[in-house]
């Protein structure tokens, strides 16, 4: 009869199996997400006895599709949320309810050692973001927990880790009620701060805000330290060179380094992410030497037999 | 001297787009270099740098027009028609005469008239710079000045990239071009008889 406890093994496996990542895709069932993933929601008024329907909070709404495809998809929400709230209406007190952040969970776990959660604590505390706002700036302003993913480290487009990594700024600082809520007071457009910026277009396509506004600190992957205004990048030839700032930052990532480190013609000709002055192609700054140089050669040989022969 | 060993070669149009074009390449090849370079430290700012490239372009770039204009509409154009017999004989020949001809007493091969205003090797140089370095260059600075204009990818190729090598190449064809271009002018009647007339626009024979 070893039979049954083996099949029990079995069909418990399967079950958790199934569970894992399976939180999230069915929502209309979730007992969350029934109401959390969309615009309005019904319930039964026992008061009053009635149904009704109301209008979700847009700030409590959460995205599908993009909660699967984030870091923590495999969490269901009661994980990290109190238990308390699959009961509706929900209690007023737990609105009040300490919220996990990063380090809780990832904090001196060797599993995620090479993320360094630690160093990057380390550096946002130094960054302006902390020295103004403090704890109450948490990591979550800018990495959602719901949505996260490591995209930087992922993706071999630098115009996806670009998009997502300035967006995370931008919910923020392109957005009056989310920056008044921190800050407490009106935003300047990003645009018009940055009217001095040729190619302003271009270059929010193409490099991250953090490629000017943190310091750029080597042994981590994303520099944390985030800079007031005063101290930006400001001078083109920090990027546009051949010493570019940009090696150290955007274009450090493994899943980038390869292409942009290959000096090579061919190899600079299949780098789509080309920037002005600082992937130069040394063979051809090799071959134009050597004509210029053979053409005032040329030039000087010729011009000393002219006076010596007096042509 | 008298008019006979005088050729009016430069109508005053021709004088004028040389004019421009002359001071406009000149700026345009140290401003160039000095972005190129990142010098930040130079004797004008970096942002005056960029505006100097610019607006130079943008003249050279009409003035470019002139040039066309005029070749379309006078028939200077007919000095720059290559006949296809002794293609690469006739140019050969000229250099040979400037590399070792000219200073063993050889008479140039090819004596400048009312019917030949280049000789072979100037025209075939004439050529390659004002029908193919300079559009391209003028191209690929209209693409750099609004990037938005760019393809992002030619095939598997940055668009920007072949773009800024192509200007950035096409820029240094041109001033290699203007130190040769320049120091050839001086091999004439006497060493500044060139320059003359360019100003002037009669040359001597």
């Amino acid at each position: 009869m070893k039979l049954v406890p083996s099949l029990l093994l079995l069909i418990f496996l399967i079950i958790a199996l199934r569970s894992l990542g399976q939180y999230y895709d069915d929502p209309k069932n979730h007992d969350c997400l029934k109401c959390h993933s969309q615009q309005s929601y019904s319930f039964h008024n026992e008061l009053m006895d009635t149904e009704e329907k109301r209008l979700m909070n847009p700030y409590f709404i959460i995205d599908t599709l993009q909660l699967r495809q984030g870091v923590h998809h495999n969490f269901d929400c009661t994980d990290c949320h109190s238990y308390d709230y699959t009961t509706y209406p929900h209690a007023a007190n737990l609105k009040l309810e300490p919220l996990m952040t990063c380090l809780d969970c990832h904090g001196g776990d060797e599993s995620f050692a090479k993320y360094e959660f630690e160093k990057i604590q380390e550096e946002f505390d130094k960054s302006v973001h902390y020295q103004v706002y403090g704890d109450a700036f948490s990591c979550a302003k800018c990495h959602s927990q719901h949505y996260y993913s490591a995209t930087a480290r992922t993706s071999n487009s630098v115009t996806e880790i670009v998009e997502y990594s300035n967006k995370m700024c931008l919910t923020c600082h392109n957005d009056i009620k989310k920056f008044r809520l921190i800050a407490g007071q009106d935003i300047p457009t990003v645009v018009d701060i940055h009217s001095w910026l040729p190619n302003q277009k271009l270059h929010f396509e193409h490099v991250r805000c953090i490629e000017c506004h943190t310091a750029v600190e080597d042994s981590l992957m994303v520099s944390h330290n985030i800079l007031s205004k005063e101290d930006a990048v400001r001078r083109c030839a920090e990027c546009h060179s051949a010493n570019s700032l940009l090696k150290a930052s955007l274009y450090k990532y493994q899943n980038l380094q390869e292409r942009s480190e290959d000096g090579t013609v061919l190899g600079a000709l299949s780098n789509e992410n080309y920037v002005i002055g600082s992937h130069q192609i040394p063979l051809l700054k090799t071959l134009s030497l050597i004509i210029f140089f053979a053409c005032i050669g040329g030039i000087i040989i010729h011009l000393t037999f002219r006076i010596i022969i007096k042509k | 001297m008298s008019s006979e060993h005088k050729i009016y070669f430069y109508p005053v149009w021709l004088r004028i787009w040389h004019g421009i074009n002359a001071l406009g390449i000149i700026i345009l090849i140290i401003t160039g270099i000095t972005m190129n370079s990142g010098m930040e430290k130079s004797m004008i700012s970096f942002n005056l740098n960029i505006k100097l490239h610019n607006y130079s372009g943008a003249i050279v770039s009409l003035n470019y027009l002139l040039f066309l204009l005029g070749n379309l509409i006078t028939n200077n154009s007919k000095f720059y028609i290559v006949k296809p017999k002794n293609f690469l004989k006739r140019p050969m020949k000229q250099a040979y005469y400037y590399a070792w001809g000219m200073f063993h007493g050889m008479k140039t091969p090819y004596p400048l008239s009312e019917k030949r205003k280049f000789n072979p090797l100037q025209k075939y140089f004439y050529i390659i710079v004002m029908y193919l370095a300079v559009p391209l260059v003028i191209i690929s600075g209209i693409g750099l000045m609004f990037p938005e204009l760019i393809f992002n990818k030619i095939y598997n190729i940055s668009g920007v990239l072949i773009t800024a090598v192509t200007h950035s190449a096409m820029g240094f064809f041109i001033s290699v071009f203007l130190i040769v271009h320049l120091y050839v002018a001086s091999i004439g009647k006497s060493p500044f008889d060139n320059f003359r007339s360019i100003v002037n626009g009669w040359h001597h024979i």
